[in-house]
């Protein structure tokens, strides 16, 4: 028994060698039959390892900018349509949260001296927004509780605007006319403009001007689009009881006054999406897989026919059927795993570039790679058994007799 | 067990041996009632010319093909009751065999030739090694051990092959036309080995259609149209 599994283990490492020097002293042949493994695996890996780093990234920045904010739409109902200034006041007296910025959004037309550019999006803000958002200012000044107050026509711009309107001037202290109203810019915006949800959301706003003053240019007196920060101590979850309370309470109890979002909500929304359309790319590249393997077993057919004398050869020296079956198995499952071998490299290749280019994190993925692995190895079986099954049952006699 | 001492001293027997082919239409008669047992340290070559049967004789006597009917015993045992597995088995354990072209792996030196039948047997690389080298140096190619076969003589691709026959220590050597590929010098080199190795006790069993040599062995038998006839003479009795 003993003897008989040590005699096995030495014509599988045999084979091994036999395979290896058939598989190279036959290069061209060798590279382009593995092409379609190394191809199919190197996609299915870059796939998977750069819709990793990109839910890998979107959940960091999930985590940076939405922990602890909730997003609310304000569709309103008949008796009141919408936020006051006093409700959301109110909004900012609770336990629960620890401050709310306001969001009135509009499209203007922008002019300054001879050049104007319609459609520009605006948005109202408050004071508290510059505190959440230290970032966003590069230079002058953020909006305060004076402007909010007294609704004063100032305003911050973005780089865009700068270079629209401002070329080769310092905007900070010149006027833009909003609508034919005039508006001294105090501040300039970084060029990630606003960061937070609401504003990817929403496409980040050219000019932000005070909430109160979008308010009385869009003629009306309520808020329809907040932001509730929530203090410590609260999450998305306990939060958004406590503000649905007091919702609940300011419409009357009506139903569907107003919706409530919060981060995690959306970002489980996102990452499902995210790995349904990853599932669905792998599976269009795992063809490229099959198609590797139908090149596989090409390869090992023709292989099979070509070494006929061999087979014959080999089975008058004392192999038996299962060695010759062995044999290819290992050559078709070598060519295979080779081919999956330079797929995973190449395909990590890609994805650190792609995850150069897009800017999102470089993960590599064990779960990737022992897919590719897997994947590659079975391909070379299943594909392999085949041919090795008929070289296996090849006549000693017809095969010598052939030469 | 029984069998065994039964058969002493006919270390190999055939019996009311026949082989049919069935060859379109038509079923071809190839071998007719063939009766034949050779002791061990037998020198047999049989005659016959092509499509004589003697090809299919030799599948036969080395375990390629079976017979269609008729008994083969092989050291007592009895061939066409034998798996697929076991006949490799016995091959390789019984006989070996050398080919009009020497049929060498073109990829593997003479040495790696050589040890192809211990792979299939099981024998470990270092013993294998040993065994490849010694019998190289037997057939007088101890220089040209790590030479491919593309880089040797028709002669010297021979000689590896009879090496590679007898790597596996067998009992029988059934050679096919051992000189078939070769010119006449070489032959008879070929041909001196044999003897030598037959007097060292080595049984052989040669196929030929050449009657010179042919009468290089001992006992020669002639083949023609499927049926066997004993022709006795031996050059050297």
């Amino acid at each position: 028994m003993l003897r008989s599994i040590r005699s096995t283990f030495i014509m599988i490492g045999e084979c091994f060698k036999m395979s290896l020097a058939n598989i190279l002293g036959n290069r061209a042949r060798s590279f382009l039959t593995v092409l379609g493994i190394l191809i199919g695996v190197a996609a299915v890996i870059a796939l998977i390892t750069t819709v990793n780093g990109f839910s890998g990234s979107l959940s960091s920045s999930f985590s940076s900018m939405g922990a602890g904010t909730l997003t609310v739409t304000v569709s309103g109902s008949d008796l009141k349509s919408g936020m006051t200034t006093a409700d959301l006041d109110e909004l900012t007296e609770l336990d629960a949260v620890e401050g709310v910025t306001p969001s009135v959004s509009m499209n203007a037309r922008v002019s300054r001296g001879g050049s104007y550019e319609t459609g520009i999006s605006v948005s109202g803000k408050n004071a508290y927004y510059f505190r959440q958002n230290e970032d966003l200012l590069t230079r002058g000044r953020a909006l305060n509780i004076t402007d909010e107050e007294s609704m004063t026509f100032v305003c911050i711009i973005s780089p865009d605007m700068v270079e629209e309107f401002f070329y080769g001037v310092d905007p900070i202290g010149e006027s833009l006319y909003i609508d034919g109203i005039p508006f001294l810019v105090v501040g300039l915006m970084s060029e990630d403009g606003d960061s937070s949800i609401a504003g990817m959301m929403n496409g980040s706003p050219d000019i932000l001007v005070p909430y109160t003053t979008a308010m009385k240019m869009n003629n009306t007196n309520v808020v329809t689009s907040f932001t509730a920060y929530l203090a410590d101590g609260w999450n998305s979850e306990t939060g958004a009881e406590a503000l649905e309370a007091k919702l609940d309470g300011m419409f009357s109890y009506e139903d569907d006054c107003y919706e409530i979002m919060d981060m995690s909500s959306i970002e489980d929304t996102m990452q499902s999406m995210l790995s349904m359309v990853s599932a669905l790319l792998a599976g269009i590249a795992s063809i490229a897989l099959v198609v590797g393997g139908i090149g596989i077993m090409n390869m090992m057919l023709t292989t099979v026919t070509e070494r006929t004398v061999e087979i014959g050869l080999k089975k008058a020296l004392g192999a038996i059927p299962w060695q010759i079956q062995m044999q290819f198995l290992i050559e078709s499952f070598l060519l295979s795993i080779i081919g999956g071998a330079a797929g995973i490299a190449l395909g990590l290749l890609l994805s650190l570039i792609l995850s150069k280019v897009m800017g999102t994190s470089f993960v590599i993925s064990t779960f990737a790679i022992a897919l590719g692995a897997g994947f590659s190895a079975a391909v070379g079986i299943i594909f392999g058994w085949a041919p090795a099954r008929k070289a296996s049952k090849l006549n000693p006699i017809d095969a010598l007799r052939s030469a | 067990m029984d069998a065994m001492t039964a058969d002493k001293g006919a270390f190999f027997r055939m019996e009311k041996i026949n082989k049919y082919y069935q060859m379109g239409e038509e079923q071809a008669h190839i071998l007719k009632d063939i009766d034949l047992s050779i002791d061990e340290g037998e020198y047999l070559s049989v005659l016959g010319p092509s499509g004589s049967g003697k090809s299919t004789l030799m599948n036969i006597i080395g375990c390629l093909d079976v017979p269609t009917s008729g008994q083969y015993t092989l050291r007592g045992r009895s061939v066409d009751e034998l798996t697929e597995a076991e006949l490799a088995r016995l091959r390789s354990a019984e006989i070996g065999f050398v080919f009009q072209n020497s049929q060498l792996l073109p990829r593997l030196t003479a040495q790696k030739n050589v040890e192809l039948p211990l792979i299939y047997a099981g024998v470990g690389p270092r013993e294998r090694r040993r065994r490849a080298r010694e019998l190289l140096e037997r057939v007088g190619l101890s220089d040209r051990m790590e030479h491919l076969p593309n880089q040797l003589s028709g002669g010297q691709q021979q000689r590896v092959a009879i090496a590679r026959a007898l790597a596996g220590n067998p009992t029988l050597l059934l050679a096919d036309e051992p000189t078939g590929a070769l010119d006449q010098k070489t032959g008879k080199q070929v041909m001196a080995l044999f003897k030598a190795l037959n007097d060292e006790g080595r049984t052989i069993i040669m196929i030929t259609h050449d009657m010179n040599i042919a009468k290089n062995a001992r006992r020669v038998v002639h083949i023609i149209d499927g049926e066997l006839t004993e022709g006795g003479g031996t050059n050297d009795a």
